[in-house]
Parts: structure tokens; sequence; C-alpha cells
């Protein structure tokens, strides 16, 4: 990566102290005031950008954040007499704190996703300035900070605004990419494409989304800290205005939400463009420019500029890269990783009446099954017979209606499925969900990073992906999205992730439907040497080939309940199991 | 306070909420049938009051009229912003932002020709009222009313009971499967689209013969329309209708019982409450 190459580090330095010294060499207040109005813009949309660049979860409402900066720091430096550069921090933890508070109700309703979510947070945005402006906070006539003594290090007001504008923006972008290369960023990038597939995946949803929201907000809040020193003059009119959300949304869409650098680069961009035209009477029609090239850059460029740069950048580097890659070659050896199977003689999974209604339609009647240690167990059934339902209570999707489930002795059934997955439970889904922005490694190193012995270290976690890449057949498609891939490809990245997570169980859900025989054949070898590591293995499957070559028992489910239990061929020749498939004459 | 003063707030919020109903209907129908949330209808709506405001101020057009000239003319615009969406084949979330774009782009347009002061339409029955009993009912805002309930039990109506309505309820429901049936779900939307558009014209023209004018209003209305619009279940007409009912007479009945100012705060609080209670209609 660029950036982190050593001239461009000695560049990105010498660029710093540059800034730093601009107050201290007499630069005019004008310039200093022109380039904190540029800093602010970018540490406010970058600040966005934690949360909804990266998570996907667009807040309109970045203006209550801001504002709530803005009023925490005027209300206390000019109405209770704190000193103003306590107030900065101040104004920040009050932010982080309305979002932590707005985000632990809003985050457990599944569907505030997308429109809902924005919407609301453009709600809470009118709430609050109805609440600033209706109580003593503003009491309707704005605060005046002409009475706050300012601080004046970089040798003048405007200097030392400017100097914390820069420390601002600066800190906002390091925590960005701080965010986005640690574990937090690479679970927010997964919520991004699929929520639910990240929580089954270990990744602890709602505490990250919550983390990204007090972020965000907190960035925010200092921003409106100094913007309210800045302005000078607060009021709740201008405050809590639309432009704020309008100008960090656009100016992270032109720049790409889901780097670290694009809400900067957009912003830059913008503010540039927008100060060309504020110097006549054309305000209007600076507006009405920046909504134009809004609608323009969503329409054609909906990823942003940013990524395509870089991709242009990169282009020469994957080249090289390739040169050294090597050739699709299904690894031999065992597994690394998987613990050998011990010979333990209790169950690893206890299913005790377990039950599950949806509405009127009771999808499981009580069922209880025992799985063994090492063993391979295939699920069948006719459809709605609940095979697919189990798979879901098992790895924590749907809440029990009645029953426990218990790994080792161990109830899960009450978990949510991040808890589950840690505990070693790992799934794969009959249509593949691959988060579809990531490439295939990085789809394998999340799982191996949240997964059950996931320890954080990245290093580790990318080896493990890249091992069990090798495993399945796929190291030649490591650096490919999804999209790129074929059924056959895509079912072979979900054992591969669900592998990484290295689980103690394993639950595969049709995995074969849909393949052609000879890659029906690559899976059932793969799935024999994924026994060979000692997990154990509960399938769900409608190629009876497959159940017949690869199960040690089959658990027969019909209409909710389990019909028959034991060794694949007594079990399939069973009267009921024949009629259950094929009618009562023919069981006959 | 009296309990006629109580009556009369009710009576205005109930008539009030007509007009967010008839706001929140092309919205419900555009968000829920098409797949785009529309921004733009409020600023659409400000436009056509704007318009309703030059003809009758400088024309002498009578308000009826002048429904006649802007709800074709706004067809129009929303079948051309619909080929714009179909062009580029936008999101849901996409629209949003394109049409908040557009809002922008429109609000730009109003301050530059009307400028930013308050405007006023002044016309012969603004203060007509009926008299029941000891409650006044405003005659312009019960034909808003009347209009708003007109068109949402038209719109049910087509939409569930004519053969149109249920192939553009399918088609919104799985488009592939529709289409695979014989729908032409590309017609259907531009149709749709342009009506939806025309009604936010048609509430305009409303809003002009009730409210005071300014380019600033139009951020007003969107956040409790669209709480409307929400509450009142997506893709249901008479829903938003109730809906707008619900929230007008709260605020009314807030910003006589307790305080004006704090009337903003009322149609959030039942959508925050209301998103965060989950009940089966949302």
């Amino acid at each position: 990566m660029a950036v982190t190459s050593l001239p461009s580090k000695a560049a990105l330095g010498a660029i710093a102290v540059a800034l730093l010294a601009l107050p201290y060499i007499g630069t005019p207040d004008f310039y200093l005031s022109y380039l904190y109005v540029v800093f602010f813009w970018v540490a406010l949309a970058t600040s966005w950008g934690i949360l909804s660049g990266y998570a996907g979860y667009w807040s309109f409402g970045h203006a209550a954040f801001f504002g709530a900066g803005v009023y925490t720091a005027a209300g206390l430096s000019a109405k209770a007499g704190l000193p103003y550069l306590l107030t900065i921090p101040l104004a920040a933890a009050v932010s982080a704190a309305l979002a932590a508070g707005i985000g632990l109700v809003v985050f457990r309703v599944k569907s505030l996703r997308g429109e809902f979510f924005a919407l609301l947070t453009l709600s809470v945005t009118y709430v609050l300035a109805a609440i600033v402006s209706n109580t003593p906070i503003d009491g309707g006539g704005g605060i005046n900070l002409g009475t706050v003594p300012l601080p004046t290090f970089g040798s003048s007001v405007p200097g030392a605004i400017y100097l914390l504008g820069l420390l601002l923006a600066g800190a906002a972008l390091w925590i960005s990419r701080r965010v986005l290369r640690s574990r937090l960023g690479a679970g927010l990038l997964a919520i991004h494409d699929d929520e639910d597939v990240a929580e089954v995946k270990g990744v602890p949803t709602l505490r990250f989304k919550l983390a990204a929201f007090a972020i965000s907000a907190a960035i925010a809040g200092a921003a409106g800290a100094i913007q309210a020193a800045y302005v000078g003059y607060v009021t709740a009119g201008d405050t809590f205005a639309i432009t704020v959300p309008l100008y960090v949304v656009l100016m992270s869409i032109l720049g790409g939400a889901r780097h670290w650098a694009g809400p900067a680069v957009g912003a830059t961009l913008i503010t540039v463009a927008l100060s060309l035209f504020v110097g006549g009477n054309h305000a209007e029609l600076g507006r009405a420019g920046v909504a134009l090239a809004m609608i323009v850059v969503i329409l054609v460029l909906p990823h942003g500029i940013t990524p395509r740069l870089l991709r242009r950048l990169r282009r020469s580097e994957a080249a090289v890269k390739a040169a050294r890659q090597g050739a699709l070659v299904l690894a031999a050896s065992r597994p690394a990783g998987v613990g050998a199977a011990s010979h333990d003689d209790t169950p690893l999974l206890q299913c005790r009446d377990v039950a599950k209604r949806f509405g009127g339609l009771q999808a499981l009647g009580g069922v209880s099954l025992d799985i063994r240690r090492g063993e391979i167990l295939a699920l069948v059934g006719p459809n709605g017979s609940g095979k697919s339902t189990l798979i879901n209570m098992i790895s924590g999707h749907f809440p029990l209606t009645a029953g426990s489930i218990a790994l080792d002795g161990e109830t899960i059934s009450s978990l949510e499925p991040h808890e589950v997955a840690r505990k070693g439970v790992a799934r794969t889904y009959q249509i593949p969900r691959l988060f579809d922005h990531m490439t295939v490694l990085e789809n394998v190193r999340l799982c191996a990073t949240f997964g059950r012995a996931g320890d954080g270290l990245e290093a580790d976690a990318a080896a493990q992906a890249r091992h069990w890449l090798v495993f399945t057949g796929l190291a030649d498609k490591a650096d490919q999205l999804p999209g790129m891939l074929n059924l056959h490809e895509r079912k072979f990245v979900e054992f591969a992730r669900a592998l990484a997570a290295r689980p103690k169980l394993l639950l595969l859900d049709e995995v074969l439907c849909g393949l052609t025989p000879s890659e029906v054949d690559q899976a059932i070898d793969l799935i024999r040497r994924i026994r060979a590591g000692g997990t154990t293995i509960v399938f769900v499957e409608h190629v009876m080939r497959a159940v017949v070559a690869l199960a040690d028992r089959v658990a027969v489910l019909d209409q909710g309940r389990l019909l028959a239990l034991g060794a694949p061929h007594e079990t399939m020749q069973n009267p009921e199991v024949i009629g259950v498939y094929l009618g009562v004459a023919h069981a006959a | 306070m009296s309990l006629t003063l109580l009556a009369q707030s009710a009576v205005g919020g109930l008539l009030l909420g007509g007009i967010y109903g008839l706001l929140a209907l092309g919205l419900s129908l555009s968000w829920g049938l098409l797949k785009l949330v529309n921004l733009s209808h409020f600023a659409l709506a400000f436009l056509g009051a704007y318009l309703t405001y030059q003809l009758g101020t400088q024309f002498a057009l009578p308000a009826w009229a002048a429904v006649l000239v802007i709800a074709p003319a706004f067809f129009v615009f929303g079948v051309a912003l619909h080929a714009v969406f179909m062009r580029f084949e936008v999101t849901e979330f996409a629209s949003m932002l394109v049409t908040f774009g557009v809002t922008v782009l429109i609000e730009s347009l109003i301050q530059w020709v009307w400028s930013a002061d308050y405007r006023r339409f002044e016309t012969p029955y603004a203060q007509t009222s009926l008299r029941v009993g000891p409650l006044f009912v405003p005659v312009l805002e019960l034909s808003a009313f009347a209009c708003a309930a007109l068109l949402a039990v038209a719109a049910w109506l087509c939409l569930h009971r004519t053969l149109l309505g249920r192939a553009l309820r399918a088609a919104a429901h799985d488009g592939p499967i529709a289409a695979a049936f014989g729908i032409n779900a590309r017609r259907l939307s531009y149709g749709l689209a342009g009506l939806c558009s025309a009604s936010a014209g048609v509430a305009g023209v409303f809003i002009a013969l009730t409210s005071t004018l300014a380019p600033s209003q139009i951020e007003a209305w969107l956040g409790v329309v669209f709480a409307v619009v929400i509450i009142g279940g997506l893709a249901n007409p008479l829903g938003a209708l109730l809906a707008g009912m619900l929230i007008g007479l709260s605020e009314s009945v807030t910003m006589a019982v307790v305080n004006p100012a704090w009337a903003p705060l009322v149609a959030f609080s039942i959508l925050i409450a209301l998103l965060v209670w989950k009940p089966k209609w949302l």
C-alpha cells in the first residue's frame, strides 16, 4: 500500500510539520480560516464514514451529534464559564453518549436498516433541535461566545482554531484508518455486506455498531465544539440545518465511503469547489451546484473516486503477485488447527425437545437428538420437515420456542449467534452468502479472526485463511471478489469460511445442491478430509448418493419430528421413511 | 382550558392531518411499490404551492384551475425523473440520495425566483368557516381533507380491486415473477411515478391555500410526513391518511395543551416509540 511505504511516510511527516508551522510563520488569518474550514469538513466527513461508510448504516443525523457538540461547548464555556479547551473533550463525550443511547434503542430492531435508519437519525436531529431551542440550553436566541476567552496558541485566535482543526482532522483520519484495519473494521465491513452472516460468523454486531456509532459521534462532537468557537455565535437553526448531513454524505460518496481516506478526499474537493461560489452573492448557486454534483456522482460513480484511483495504482502490484501464485492443488495433508477427535463418549451436541413455532406454524415439534464426537450425521427429510430450521436453531439464528441445545454439556440455546460461533459451531448456507465487497481471502480471514480460536492476530488469521483456501483448492482465487466465482467455487468458499473458524461442529446446509456429478465427488472428498481432521459434521442433504457415501448415521425428519435415526442403509429402508419419501403404496 | 377549545384544536389537527395524509400518499406508494424513496416529494409540493401562488396573484387564476395546470405538468416531471432512475438502475438507497439532491436543487430554484421571504396567497374564501355547534370548521382545510380522503380511498380501491392495482402490487412484491406472468412492470411504474408526482402538485395547491410559504418550510414538513408514511405502513393509502390524522391530532392538541414550540417533538416521539415497539403492520 502506497501510504505505508517509507518515502511516503517521510512526505506525510513533512506535510504535517509544514501545516503545523503555518500559524507561526505569519500566515494571514484569512488563509488559516480557509484551511480550517477544509479541516472541519474533513473531520466531520471522516467521522461519518466510521459508522455509515464502513458498516453501511447511513445516518442522516450527523447534525445531531455535531450540534450536541456545538451546544455542549457553547453552553459550558459561555454560560457555565468552563475553560474552552476543556469543553472539547466534554463535547465529544456528550455526543458519544447520545449516539450510544440512540444506538442501544435503534440497533436492536432488525428492520431498522437502510432507509429506516437514515430517516430515524434525521428525526433525532429534529427532536434535538426542538429540545435545544425550547429549553434554557439555547432559549431560542442562540448563544454568544463573544465573552469566552479563547486560546491564542499559534500566535492568534484564528491560529489556535486552525491548529485545533488540523489536529482533529489528523486524529479523525488516524482513528478511521486504525478502525478500518482492526477487528472492528473487518467486522463493520462484514456487517455492511450481510449482517446476519457476520453475526453467525462470530462478529458481535451490536457491540461493533455501538462502538462505531460512538466513535463517529465523538469526533463529530469535538468538531462541533471547535466550530462553536469558530462561528462565535451559535443558533439552533444554523446548527441543526440539513446542510451538515447533506454535505457530509455527498463528500463521503464522492470520495468513496468504504475507504478511510475517501471522505477526506471528497471533503477537500467540495469545500474548495464551494468556496469558489461563496465569494460573491451566489450561496444558493453553490448549494445547487453541490446538489447537482451529488446527483451525478451517485448515478455515475456509486463507489466514489478514491477506490477507482487506488485500483489504478494497484494494478501494477497485482501483476507481480500473479507471477508467484501457485496452481490449483487440493492439499493432501491433514489440516492443521483442527483438534483431533477425542474418544470421549459424551455427545458433542445434545438437542432436547427442541421446538419452534412461527406464528401458527409448528416448524419443529420437539426434536431430541444427540450428535456424537467425530461423526458425520446426515439430516434428511422432505421439504418443510424442519431440517434447515434445526440448523438455524443450533447456530443461534432463531430463538427456541421450547427445549434446549447444549454443546459439550454447556447450554448454547440462549446465546447470541456470535457467541455460539465462538463456542465452536460453524455453518454454511445452501445458497452461498458471501461478503460481496470483500475478496475471497478477506472473506475467509474474517471468519478466522472471529471464529472459535480467533485471537485477533491479523498475521495469524491471514496465514490460516491462506491455508484453508489451499485446502479447498481456491488458492488462486484469493484476491477475487465473490461475484466473479461460479456456484461450485462459491460453495467451496463457504466451506473455507466455516473451516477457518476451526469449529468443533460444522453444519452444512445442502452444500451439494446444484453441483455437477464430478463437483459432488470433489465435495464428498472434501467433507471426508474435514472429518479426518477431527471435526464433527451435521449435513442436510437431498443427494442420497452422498448421504450413503458419507454418513455414519442418518436422522430423518418429517413434519418437525424425528422419524428415524440409525445407520444409513437400515434407516433408508425403514418402511416409514420410504412412506414419507415415496408415498405409502411404495412402502407396503 | 375549556372543552370547546380542546375540541376546536382537535378539529384543526384532524384537518391538518388530511394534508399530511395527502403528502404521505404519493410518498408511501412510491416507496412501497416502486422501491424509490422520493425525498423531493416535499420540494415538489412546495414548488406546486409557489406556482399556485404565482398563477393566482399574477394571472388571477383560481386554485381549482391551478390544479389543472400543475397536476399534468408534475405528472410529466415525475415520469422524467423516473426515466432517470430506470436508466441508471438506481437502488432504493441511492434514490433517496438523488432525490435529496433534487430537493436542494428545487429549493435553490424557489429561493432564486421567489426569494427566502415569507409569501402568503390571499384568497377571498381563506377565512370562511362552517359552524358546527360551538366549533368552526374552516372550508379550505375541510376541502383539503376531503380531497386527501377521496384520493386515499380511490388509491386503495385501485390497488386492491382492479387488475391494474393487483399487477402493481405483484410487481412490487416480486418483479421477475410478475414479469413472467406477463405484467409490464416498466410501463406501470412510469404511470405510478407520474401520479405520485402529480399528487404532490395537488398537495401543493392546498399548501398554498392554507399556509404561509417559505423555502425553509420544505424541511419542516419532511420529517413529519416521513413519520406519517412509516406509521401508516408502506404502500397503504388508507394507513397514510389515518396516520396523518393521528399525527395532526396529537400535534395540535400538544400545541393547545402544552406549548406550540413542542409540537415538532410529538410526531417523532410517536414514530420512535412505534419503531421500537414494532407493531405488526410496520
